[in-house]
């Protein structure tokens, strides 16, 4: 027999990305640029945490929405990073990474039929999450000209103001792109002007190099329309730990807490103590992480404008976003660079229509791999462009 | 502050070209060139080494680290002493510390016996010093912040949202 598929996951196109695996596996040398976590390791405070708390066993589930004290912890440090106050038993969630927190929105504020405006280019997982709960999506191009920042225009151009819920990230997956607050609030108003609830994906929120990351919900009258995603994984380099947190009203956090105690439970436990660790003792290993991938963005933006690739100034997280040469498409010149150079980008499209033209060009990897790869694709540059 | 930063990247690795440096700093060439030309004028930057690790050569090292305790007197201090033990080109690093014993010296040389014979006749003979314990290195680890294993391997997937 064959399983019937549901409509919902017919629904969802499969993973871009997936063909460019099987090419990199063939090829020897490959310098991949394509990735989307840090290089680092977890640091060792927050790993030496989690021994010790297999060592003492502490191996059984937490409270559904994740360990007390750590709730406690994240409403102390989104207090004091990002101004932003959360009462930690009623308005603050721990998921299993902030993946699984973005799901659970989905699924407890969208109705089938329901416009959910997503700020694009972004991360992948918005798109198929709105269709898996059976909202419909309104994809709102950002642009270059604008930095890739989200704009009133844009939204007003997409038919956002009738849509139910906004979806933003920023600093930006794959771009690279920041939303200081003057640019925020009005995308603030228009949120408040049109009754838009918002979801704010902020799990690169650390990763900023030009003035610190200001938080949508900091603003006037928008804490109770929107739910912040934020986790571990960027800051803490703790991707495969799988921790994230979602804050929002405690309504809203209760709807999430329901689904989220039928099917998860609750978040493993094991990392709930290296994050417990990591928000304690580890602003200095985040401060030095930032620095590396500070000096890795100036080198790899300079090194693409010397190739004669335009790219826009990034100013977060661990990507910048250059546009491909004229006479390819993003994803024949991802493939071919792969192909014939051994580098590994991601093409601009896999994020949204808009995205077309560019590449996303992570550079959280060592320096001399990142050397070479800028190497290689001048290389690539000079023969075909 | 550019000179901190440079300083930075050549303590991370020297043989860093001007060129990258000024790319990962956001400075032109120039400046980093005349910021390092001043850091070498100043005496801030004494020189620039190769990190080198013995075991994976044929030919052997020996190296030893040396405690060494002294007295001083009206006359000589430990500048004096420090001075004195500083010129000879076996000895490659030489600390005044805290704690049990005075100075810290690293020797090196090609056999055991010469560095013995280096210690027991150009060192210990000096009368200042009372006491020397030599501690034969067996095996490093980490130098000058690099760690001398065969590293991991990069075991992230080539491609990750």
């Amino acid at each position: 027999m064959t399983f019937e598929l549901s409509d919902r996951v017919q629904a969802v196109p499969p993973s871009g990305i997936r063909r460019f695996f099987e090419i990199a596996e063939e090829r020897d040398e490959v310098i991949s640029l394509g990735v989307g976590e840090p290089d680092f390791a977890t640091p060792w405070a927050a790993r030496d945490a989690a021994i010790a708390s297999l060592e003492q066993g502490k191996t059984s589930y937490t409270a559904n929405r994740g360990k007390r004290e750590l709730r406690e912890s994240i409403a102390d440090y989104v207090a004091d990073r990002f101004d932003l106050g959360y009462d930690p038993d009623e308005e603050i969630i721990v998921t299993t990474g902030a993946s699984e927190a973005v799901d659970l929105a989905f699924r407890a504020f969208v109705d089938p039929g329901d416009t959910v405006a997503v700020a694009q280019p972004c991360y992948i997982s918005y798109e198929p999450g709105v269709t898996f709960a059976g909202g419909e999506v309104l994809p709102v191009p950002t642009t270059e000209e604008d930095d890739f920042r989200l704009t009133v225009e844009g939204l007003e151009r997409a038919g956002a103001a009738d849509a139910d819920m906004l979806v933003i990230c920023y600093p930006n997956n794959p771009t690279g792109a920041i939303m200081p607050a003057e640019d925020l609030e009005p995308i603030a108003e228009f949120a408040r002007e049109h009754d838009l609830t918002v979801l704010s994906d902020e799990i690169y929120a650390e990763l900023t190099y030009d003035g610190e990351h200001t938080s949508i919900a900091s603003f006037e009258g928008m804490r109770e329309r929107t739910i912040v995603f934020n986790g571990f994984s960027k800051a803490y380099a703790m991707t495969g730990l799988r921790l994230g947190y979602a804050l929002g009203p405690a309504d809203a956090i209760g709807a999430m807490n329901k689904i989220h105690q039928y099917t998860m439970l609750s978040a493993p436990t094991t990392p709930q103590y290296a994050a417990l660790e990591a928000l304690d003792t580890c602003d200095n290993d985040v401060r030095e992480m930032v620095e590396e991938y500070d000096r890795r963005r100036q080198f790899v933006l300079s090194r693409f404008r010397e190739i004669g690739m335009d790219v826009f100034e990034a100013k977060g997280a661990f990507y910048c976003f250059p546009e491909v040469p004229d006479g390819f498409t993003a994803e024949e010149f991802a493939e071919e660079v792969l192909r014939e150079q051994g580098v590994a980008v991601v093409p601009g499209d896999v994020f949204g229509d808009v995205g077309e033209g560019h590449l996303r060009v992570s550079y959280a990897t060592g320096l001399g791999d990142l050397r070479q790869a800028l190497n290689r694709i001048e290389a690539f540059v000079e023969e075909h462009a | 502050m550019s000179e901190r930063e440079v300083l930075e990247l050549l303590r991370e690795n020297a043989r860093y070209s001007t060129a990258d440096i000024a790319r990962m700093t956001d400075l032109e060439e120039s400046e980093v060139e005349a910021t390092i030309e001043e850091l070498e004028a100043a005496g801030v930057v004494r020189g620039y080494q190769a990190v080198v690790d013995w075991d994976k050569l044929e030919d052997e090292r020996v190296r030893a680290e040396v405690e060494l305790n002294v007295t001083l007197d009206r006359e000589t201090g430990y500048d004096d002493i420090a001075e004195r033990l500083a010129r000879f080109p076996q000895v490659k690093a030489l600390r005044l510390i805290s704690g049990d014993y005075d100075f810290d010296m690293e020797v090196e040389g090609d056999s055991i016996r010469e560095v013995s014979q280096f210690i027991s006749e150009k060192v210990a003979p000096v009368p200042e010093i009372t006491q020397t314990v030599t501690h034969y290195v067996m095996t490093s680890y980490k130098e000058n912040g690099i760690e001398l294993g065969d590293g991991e391997d990069d075991d992230r997937l080539s491609y990750s949202p």
